[in-house]
């Protein structure tokens, strides 16, 4: 300041008197210049510089909601197809469930069938063997029978009849008889006597 | 109240209030229309420390500012958005913004060198700035007027439409003055009258308040008071700075607004 004081008062030529709205030509000149040169820093530079910036702050914030929005809907596909799959899983449940049902009852009865048909088959091969034990059991009786009562007949007549008895098959006879019903209680006594006249 | 009377003849006979020469300072012995003077320095190196700041705070292009950065946006987004977008409308603004933004962060800075040591000295407080500015922006805003309209276009678009037949003449006339003489030197004047009434003040309340101080007496109170004037005058003027490179650009985005208006 006062520097500027004694220049200003050692200093009288035009310039330092003249109006003050005179301009100084060097002085817009560079008015011109300063303000030229900044302008092609600032829109050759600074200006794209602070749009981009703009432009990367917007693209970031919408980048940012799209991702939110983005995330928001994978959520809520997710948790659609997690509750497709559980109504899907139950649904499937439900007809395992059913179909097993339906197949144990299916089985249940198959099984009853099969035992049926396997407790009537055991029935039928018990009959079958009983029937062949009966056969044996009434083949070999007839054989012990004949024996017995040749053997008995023989001690009671006092000889052996065996061989002869055999021969004429007497005690075959005798029991198809026996066996055919022809022979009855009464003619038991009478029997053996026709027989045995017949025999003899 | 005579004693004060005394004092203050005795002062006004030797203290010499500062005047239009305290602009005048031709630097390295230079002289005349052609000296480098110190706002041509100042000039010159407001544009070196705005290329620098501007450069540096905008090179890393961070979606996340730094604190440079950050000054730098709000700056530009006052300008960008404040001003060019709101006045000249978003179709049009973009392209007028790096020439506003220029506009207002010279101006500022030239404007605050007035109050920052040791600067000390207003650049637009020497009429060629404000002109040199205000003819860019005369220029420009003719000149996208009359792309837009057409040369006789543009100047049948000054008179507004729906006039009686009798009254065009005359409102034409009053607006060919407006739009050719008014506008310009009305956006110099107010720049420079700011920056060179603030200048004077500071330096008549700086050197008188000092010269009341150096001087004894009843004058030390008086050149105290003086000085607590010339604190609260200097933040005031920080506040006028800012409002002129403010309302420059304001005033230029308008001209060009109502330039490229499609009804003027």
């Amino acid at each position: 300041m006062h520097a500027a004081l004694a220049t200003a008062e050692g200093d009288t030529g035009f310039w330092a008197t003249v109006a003050p709205i005179v301009p100084h030509p060097l002085e817009f000149f560079f008015g011109i210049v300063t303000f030229a040169i900044l302008y092609f820093v600032v829109k050759a530079k600074v200006v794209p510089r602070l749009e981009q910036i703009y432009a990367d702050r917007t693209a970031a914030i919408e980048g940012g909601m799209n991702k939110a929005e983005e995330a928001q809907a994978q959520a809520t596909a997710a948790l659609e197809q997690y509750q497709a799959q559980l109504s899907e899983a139950r649904g499937e449940a439900s007809r395992i469930r059913e179909d097993a049902k339906a197949q144990g009852s299916a089985i249940i009865a198959e099984m009853r069938e099969q035992a049926a048909s396997e407790a009537s088959r055991i029935t039928e091969t018990a009959k079958k063997q009983i029937d062949a034990e009966r056969q044996q059991a009434v083949v070999s009786l007839r054989g012990d029978v004949g024996r017995i009562s040749t053997e008995l007949a023989s001690r009671i007549v006092g000889e052996s009849l065996e061989s002869e008895t055999r021969q004429k098959g007497i005690v075959e006879r005798f029991l198809s008889e026996l066996e055919a019903g022809e022979v009855v209680r009464e003619k038991v006594g009478t029997a053996p006597t026709t027989g045995e006249g017949g025999d003899a | 109240m005579s004693i004060v009377a005394t004092a203050v003849s005795a002062v006004s006979a030797d203290f010499t209030p500062p005047g239009v020469e305290e602009f005048w300072q031709p630097l390295f012995g230079t002289d005349g229309p052609w000296a480098i003077t110190r706002p041509i320095l100042l000039s010159v190196l407001s544009v070196i420390l705005i290329t620098w700041w501007l450069l540096a705070t905008t090179k890393k292009k961070a979606v996340v500012p730094s604190r440079g950065q950050m000054g730098t946006e709000a700056v530009y987004g006052l300008v960008r958005n404040g001003v060019a977008k709101d006045l000249i409308g978003s179709k049009e603004f973009m392209r007028f913004v790096p020439l506003l933004f220029t506009m207002f962060v010279l101006i500022l800075t030239n404007n605050l060198f007035g109050v920052i040591p040791p600067m000390s000295f207003s650049t637009n407080g020497r009429i060629a700035f404000p002109i040199a500015l205000s003819l860019i922006v005369w220029i420009v805003f003719h000149f996208v007027g009359m792309k837009k309209h057409g040369f006789f276009g543009y100047w049948a678009s000054l008179v507004p439409s729906g006039l009686p037949k009798a009254m065009v003449p005359f409102i034409f006339v009053l607006e060919l003055i407006t739009d050719l003489f008014t506008r310009p030197v009305t956006l110099a004047l107010r720049l420079f009258g700011n920056m060179f009434a603030g200048h004077i003040l500071l330096v008549l309340f700086i050197t008188g308040g000092w010269y009341m101080l150096t001087n004894g007496g009843i004058l030390v109170i008086a050149g105290g008071v003086t000085w607590v004037f010339a604190l609260i005058m200097f933040l005031f003027e920080i506040l006028v700075e800012f409002l002129q490179a403010y309302v420059f650009t304001l005033l230029a985005a308008l001209y060009i607004a109502g330039a490229v208006a499609d009804e003027h």
